[in-house]
């Protein structure tokens, strides 16, 4: 059974439509992640799941029940959000308490629920200050306190580390991760960062003006995106998107793509398991060719022919070592491209080098309308 | 004269203007405020000071030098009529107070539930604090005068038995201040909440709703206590507009009927300028300031400790 099943969910404001036939479900347990750019409609999604936002056609059902027109207190959830909504005057206790004391729990009860959370996210000794003395980080744990002092059916999450510094962001997406594995809990979670999207997610919904354009684990909205905005979306640095030219036929595909100045073009064989029927059509016609950074990596001229992929040679206009990697600017087909080599690359701005391109995870775009065809 | 000894005079001149310079732009700051301190620290601080020198004479028409001691203050304490003027005070400011801060409240809540035209109405709520004191006075005089104003309206329409005659009825004129007070500033005290409702973050209703608190709840145990601050400065203000309420007792009631709605500040008036009791008038007027005082300074305090611990 579903935990969180969303049926046919439309929203408009006025002319606006800021969801356009929403459907999707996760199971009890489930991690899934809404991520998007600003005005993509996952806010109004989540604000739609908790009830603060009535939907105008659609059901939304939780458990099994049908809450579409239920209020945010008889939904059996609680959330966790951006600005942490901690009430100013009431301690940290009372703050944890407050649901149950609302939902008329008995104080021994309350007392027993705050001392469990404050335990689970290392707060006890918090729980007597008001949240204007508490950090950003101990503010974020105390809201995440009060959503779990209720054990409701759902969390929702909503972008809860963006106001917190990098630092300790990556700290609470791995305190946020444990936590869910340790409990067990539902949670839909919305964010903009889609590095959050990657690390935390069981599935991931990316969306785009009110519509999801995939819905899917984090390894296959990475390694198989549904269209060309889904791929550029996830993953930093982005994949690189180059014009390219499909050639050949089935059996023998090659994308062509034109490289700067007298170069010869770089004639890349396109893999064999990776055809589909949809190429056809598109033999002779522009198509984008997507490559992620990691695709491509330094000649070995010790391995020579025997390595994997197509060897080619660019100069590079920018080195920029993170220290875990270096990345590269190249130019190649009237664009710059990045691409990611190990640490130890030795590689000067304006250096001349060879590289090879490893094309058996490499995607392939119709230029006119983004859609994936291979 | 060698080269070196022009250089470096040339140099120390320099320098010269550039210390009058910098002495200039040290001084100018306080050179421009000095006249309107001067002019604060004469006109309030010192005629305050001069009130108090009075308060322990026995002037009467004109000021004299003829110290008796606290005894105009006794001579007060024993008047009936400063006894009046106190209790009524009490009463005005109370009411006065709590009427305003009760509506302004509720009209701000109301205005803070995204209604339409919420600009105009605000305006209008704030409008009354834009006429003066006298205006509000004599446009109240009008409207609860028996044989002109609301009861006179009332009757026409065949009510012959209505009767509003609070204005002239010495045991309620007291409270014709507090409708004409209560109609100038609670706008005004609408619009302090109103600042204060906004700037309360959204959030919170949404976890308040969450959480299964009912809308009064959320109001009661959420918002208001983020209020108090607000709270706060509206009573200050309310408090010290109640205690030198001077121009709407004149405009309404004259003090009358007989001294029965006289208040601190009129009284001090009477005494002070019409009645040749200015030691009397001057004691009065210290104790309605050591009435602001006893206000003021507690709220100073908290203000300046919060500010410590930031």
């Amino acid at each position: 059974m579903s935990a969180l099943e969303i049926r046919n969910v439309r929203k408009t404001f006025g002319d606006t439509e800021v969801l356009k036939e929403i459907s999707l479900a996760i199971d009890s347990g489930e991690f899934l992640i809404l991520v998007g750019p600003s005005g993509c409609g996952k806010s109004t999604l989540m604000n739609a799941i908790a009830g603060l936002e009535p939907v105008t056609a659609g059901e939304i059902h939780i458990g099994g029940e049908d809450v579409t027109w239920r209020t945010p207190a008889e939904r059996d959830i609680a959330m966790v959000f951006q600005s942490y909504a901690l009430y100013p005057s009431m301690t940290v206790r009372q703050n944890i308490a407050f649901g149950l004391e609302m939902r008329k729990v008995p104080k021994a009860e309350r007392d027993q629920a705050v001392e469990r959370v404050a335990d689970l996210l290392q707060i006890s000794q918090l729980l007597d200050r008001k949240p204007s003395q508490l950090s950003g980080g101990q503010r974020q744990r105390v809201a995440m306190g009060r959503a779990l002092a209720r054990e409701p059916q759902i969390y929702l999450f909503d972008e809860p580390l963006s106001n917190l510094d990098a630092k300790l962001r990556v700290e609470m997406r791995t305190e946020i991760k444990k936590l869910h594995q340790r409990l067990g809990t539902t949670i839909v979670y919305v964010t903009h960062d889609q590095i959050e999207a990657m690390t935390l997610a069981d599935r991931i919904a990316i969306m785009r003006d009110g519509h999801i354009l995939q819905l899917g684990t984090p390894d296959e909205v990475y390694n198989d995106p549904a269209d060309m905005f889904v791929a550029g979306f996830m993953g930093s640095p982005a994949m690189n998107f180059l014009s390219a030219s499909l050639e050949g036929g089935p059996g023998e595909y090659r994308v062509r793509v034109e490289t700067e100045g007298a170069q010869a073009p770089l004639v890349l064989p396109w893999p064999v398991e990776r055809e589909t029927e949809a190429l056809a059509s598109q033999v002779g016609r522009p198509v984008t060719l997507g490559l992620r950074p990691e695709h491509f990596s330094e000649e070995d001229e010790r391995l020579g022919d025997q390595a994997e992929g197509t060897r080619f040679e660019a100069t590079t206009t920018v080195v920029e070592p993170t220290g875990a990697d270096t990345l590269l600017q190249v130019r190649l087909s009237g664009v710059e491209a990045t691409v990611r080599l190990g640490p130890k690359s030795r590689i000067k701005a304006g250096d001349r080098i060879a590289l090879r391109v490893d094309m058996s995870r490499a995607v392939l775009f119709s230029t006119e309308d983004e859609s994936r065809l291979a | 004269m060698t080269p070196t000894d022009s250089l470096s005079r040339a140099s120390s001149r320099r320098a010269g203007r550039r210390s009058l310079a910098g002495t200039l732009e040290r001084v100018l700051p306080r050179l421009v405020v000095a006249p309107s301190l001067a002019v604060a620290l004469f006109f309030v601080y010192g005629y305050m000071l001069w009130t108090f020198i009075l308060s322990l004479t026995g002037s009467r028409m004109l000021p004299q030098y003829n110290f008796v001691g606290l005894e105009q203050y006794a001579r007060l304490f024993a008047n009936e009529r400063w006894h009046v003027a106190a209790t009524n005070l009490v009463v005005f400011g109370g009411l006065f107070i709590a009427i305003c801060l009760v509506l302004g409240l509720a009209l701000a809540i109301f205005l803070d539930q995204r209604i339409r035209q919420e600009g105009a109405l605000r305006t209008i709520y704030l409008y009354p604090m834009a006429l003066s004191l006298i205006v509000t006075g004599v446009v109240w005089r009008w409207l609860l005068n028996p044989s002109l104003g609301i009861e006179a309206l009332v009757q026409s329409w065949g009510f012959e038995n209505f009767r509003f005659d609070w204005l002239v009825d010495p045991d309620m004129a007291i409270y014709t201040l507090v409708i004409a007070a209560v109609w100038q500033a609670s706008g005004f005290v609408m619009a302090l909440f109103l600042a204060g409702l906004r700037g309360i973050d959204d959030s919170l209703f949404k976890a308040a709703a969450l959480d299964g608190a009912s809308l009064p709840r959320v109001y009661w145990r959420i918002v208001l206590p983020c209020l108090r601050p607000v709270v706060f400065s509206a009573v200050m203000i309310l408090a010290h507009i109640a205690i030198k309420s001077f121009d709407l007792v004149m405009a309404l009631t004259g003090g009358g009927p007989g001294y029965a709605t006289d208040l601190p500040a009129t009284f001090m008036y009477a005494h002070t300028f019409t009645r040749g009791q200015i030691g009397l008038g001057s004691a009065s007027a210290i104790m309605m300031l050591c009435g602001v005082l006893a206000i003021l300074i507690p709220y100073l305090y908290s203000e300046l400790r919060e500010r410590k611990h930031g």
